[in-house]
């Protein structure tokens, strides 16, 4: 047991998970307290010591599902004919056995989804992978293929049209109705699908190992996802982690020298002065006037960034409920101004459609133009730009070889008090074929690549700007 | 009271109304038998905070509740010396000489005990409660340290005070921040999500009496229901609990689409949210 304890913890280590010293022991401990052969209670006991951030628990879920397949082994009413296809290297048989009768299986799986019988369900499951899998010995997959290769063979759409039937009351429904049914449906065709999932798991370690099988599994933390390629799913586990990014940016940017103080104050040094004999030895200084930063974003929402610029807008739309001053704006070949779409209580969704659909945005063809829209923002914006004006740059600068006229940038960054720019390139790529950061790096204030969600905090966690007091006292 | 199995701590705070969920159970067990601080994440209103109330009920203990705010520094949330009193102290007794005087202005009849270390303090066990806890700053976040760690607070005139009794403590976090590692890693987690359908109707039949079954889970699949589409807020658990008190109040025994269009107000705050919710869910898009 202790073997597998610490083999997987090394596996979480290896996804990415911060496991500590102290946490392992804490877990060590939580185990001599807990029954570990019940499996909710081993779960709940490893993931409350050794997880501390939600965003890791999807991989914590999968590590654990692998190490723990086999462990305390499910809890099982076994069935008369014992396990005979369990063992993993017997696992080819395929729908054309004798005995077989998939018409059955799926009577009793329908029946124990629809009384919600777990005991039930687990058994069928375990049928449906030996039958239905067709599961190779040896082949280094995480199973996915065999998941959706046992649900097609039991003819999923036919399984929650005859659900709906079972569990259908009246036959007249509203729409209403019928949509809470559906998702109620859904929710136990889910049961099913992890089911299947977990018994198919357990054979892929049976067979190959937990290491090894871990090892296939192990996908990047939401925070090292590619941000350029970024699934939806990763999105919506990103959305949860930029609220809190923001805030941090926020403060980060209003944060002041702790040296600095404000003007001298009269009244009080001359009263502090009374007791030194009317010598004014300690002089007292007006509390600086908190520092309200203003922050304009500027995002590159063109094709090739579809992924990056839907996180940016994300960001941007957190950002808005932190900056009473946030301007947004969105460019490709021309730039528009987009702060309007992100107002109070406007809803993400509908705010990306209007600036897709309503922003003006696309001048010629469509295709990224940095110079065309750095010249636009300037003549119709530069004269606003205020020594306390930050501007934040996302995109990946490739000008489809157009001249990238970059004077206009030193222009715009002499006006403003800083400009940052985030590249979701590797630094490696920047500068090749098309792209002209370096052209732009040199009128930023600094540029960071910005690939991962771990980066941008990294980015937020070192900011700092220069010229504070330049920013307060002109 | 002793809790001595998961189950038992899920069927004592059941009976005190509270329906944890497998991993609530497991976790506050654990909690209590390594003697760590749980802290509790996830989103707004779906009773985490009820969760140390509950404890306290089940295990018939005080309830001790820091609320933590911006700003929020030791004197308010570990100890502060009564300077008044001290000062009274050196004015009403001018015979002896500063050494005894000042000796005894730092006796602990002049500290003020606040929530962190009154919970230390107190002779029989109590739950400590510190709510909100990403409110906090970074560096006051320190000032929790030594006290979840080794149960214990430093007052440099003073030496250390030990718990006389290890109390149970709860921290909560809506995750508006990422809380520093030092604290996480002295903590249990758990998070607590919207409970799913079944739990949901079981809440409602607990916190809502007189609400019929069918209702009650009709009102928890809505609910999911809403929970599903991308909103600004989505319905809490107290929200569906005041939809519920709603419905019964207007002896309705059947949710359809004119009386969700009627009553989304209760579920959800934001006009948007209540627009989109209303165009999802029902034929016609009502405000």
């Amino acid at each position: 047991m202790l073997g597998v304890i610490t083999g997987f913890i090394d596996e979480l280590r290896s996804s990415g998970i911060p496991v500590s010293m102290v946490e392992t022991i804490d877990a060590m401990r939580a185990l001599e307290a807990v029954e570990i052969a019940d499996r909710t209670a081993l779960r709940e006991a490893l993931r409350a010591t050794l997880v501390k951030n939600l965003r890791h628990e999807r991989a914590f879920d999968t590590a654990f599902d692998v190490y723990f397949s086999t462990l305390p082994p499910p809890p099982i009413a076994e069935t008369g004919e014992g396990r005979a296809g369990s063992d993993p290297s017997h696992g080819q048989g395929g729908a054309g056995d004798g005995d077989f009768d998939l018409d059955a299986l799926i009577d009793s799986l329908l029946e124990a989804m629809a009384g919600l019988d777990e005991d039930a369900l687990r058994r069928g499951a375990r049928e449906a992978v030996d039958r239905l899998a067709g599961m190779e010995p040896g082949r280094p997959v995480g199973g996915t293929y065999y998941l959706y290769r046992t649900l097609r063979r039991l003819d999923i759409a036919r399984l929650e049209a005859r659900l709906l039937e079972a569990l259908l009351a009246e036959a007249d429904l509203s729409d209403f109705e019928r949509r809470l049914l559906d998702e109620e449906i859904e929710a136990r065709l889910d049961l099913l699908r992890v089911e299947i999932q977990e018994e198919i798991r357990r054979r892929l370690v049976a067979d190959r190992g937990r290491e090894a099988v871990a090892r296939t599994l192990r996908r990047p933390l939401v925070e090292d996802v590619d941000l350029m390629h970024a699934t939806t799913n990763d999105l919506v586990e990103m959305e949860a982690a930029i609220g809190p990014l923001t805030r941090k940016l926020a403060a980060r940017l209003a944060r002041r020298r702790k040296k600095r103080a404000g003007r001298l104050d009269f009244r009080r040094t001359v009263r502090r002065s009374l007791a030194t004999g009317g010598v004014p030895v300690d002089p007292q200084f007006r509390h600086p006037r908190p520092h309200r930063p203003e922050v304009w974003l500027l995002c590159d929402i063109s094709g090739s960034m579809a992924t990056f610029s839907r996180f940016t807008l994300q960001f941007t739309h957190a950002m808005s409920t932190h900056f009473s001053k946030l301007r947004s704006f969105a460019f490709v070949d021309t730039i528009d101004e987009v702060t309007d779409f992100f107002g109070p209580g406007v809803d993400f969704g509908s705010a990306v459609n209007r600036i897709t659909n309503e922003a003006e945005v696309v001048w010629l063809d469509g295709h990224s133009d940095y110079g065309n829209s750095l010249e636009t923002f300037h003549t119709r914006y530069g004269r606003q730009l205020t020594p306390r004006t930050t501007l934040i740059i996302t995109g990946d600068a490739r000008n489809n070889y157009r001249p990238a006229r970059d004077a206009f940038l030193g222009d715009i960054a002499k006006a403003a008090r800083a400009v940052i720019w985030l590249n979701p390139e590797p630094h490696a790529y920047w500068d090749t074929g098309d792209s002209t950061m370096s052209h732009y790096a040199r009128h930023c204030t600094s540029v960071h690549e910005v690939r991962t969600l771990r980066q941008l905090e990294k980015f937020v966690e070192e900011l700092t700007l220069p010229g504070w007091w330049l920013a307060g006292n002109r | 009271m002793e809790l001595t199995s998961p189950q038992q701590v899920a069927d004592a705070l059941t009976a005190a109304d509270y329906l944890p969920d497998a991993r609530i159970a497991q976790v506050v067990f654990l909690a209590n038998r390594l003697d760590k601080p749980v802290l509790v994440e996830g989103p707004a209103g779906v009773g985490k905070t009820e969760l140390a109330k509950a404890m306290a009920a089940v295990t018939d203990r005080r309830l001790i509740r820091l609320q933590c705010y911006e700003g929020l520094d030791e004197a308010k949330a570990l100890y502060e010396w009564n300077y008044k009193k001290q000062l009274l102290r050196i004015q009403a007794d001018v015979d002896h000489d500063w050494d005894t005087i000042s000796h005894d202005i730092f006796a602990e009849e002049f500290l003020l005990t606040r929530p962190l270390l009154e919970a230390i303090r107190s002779p029989e066990p109590v739950v400590l409660l510190i709510d909100e806890v990403d409110r906090v700053e970074v560096e006051t976040e320190a000032l929790l340290l030594e006290v979840l760690s080794d149960f214990q607070v430093s007052i440099p005139e003073l030496g250390t005070m030990e718990a006389a009794s290890r109390p149970l403590v709860f921290l909560t976090s809506n995750n508006t921040r990422e809380l520093s590692e030092a604290l996480k890693r002295r903590c249990l987690f758990l998070h607590i999500d919207y409970p799913d359908p079944a739990r949901e109707t079981r809440i409602l039949a607990a916190r809502v009496p007189g609400l019929s079954a069918h209702l009650a889970e009709q009102v928890a699949r809505v609910a999911r229901s809403i929970r599903s589409l991308d909103l600004k807020k989505a319905p809490s658990v107290s929200e569906t609990i005041d939809w519920a008190r709603t419905l019964l109040a207007l002896s309705i025994e059947e949710v359809d689409e004119a009386v969700l269009g009627d009553t989304l107000h209760v579920l959800l705050k934001y006009q948007t949210d209540i627009e989109k919710a209303a165009k999802e869910l029902t034929s016609n898009p009502a405000g």
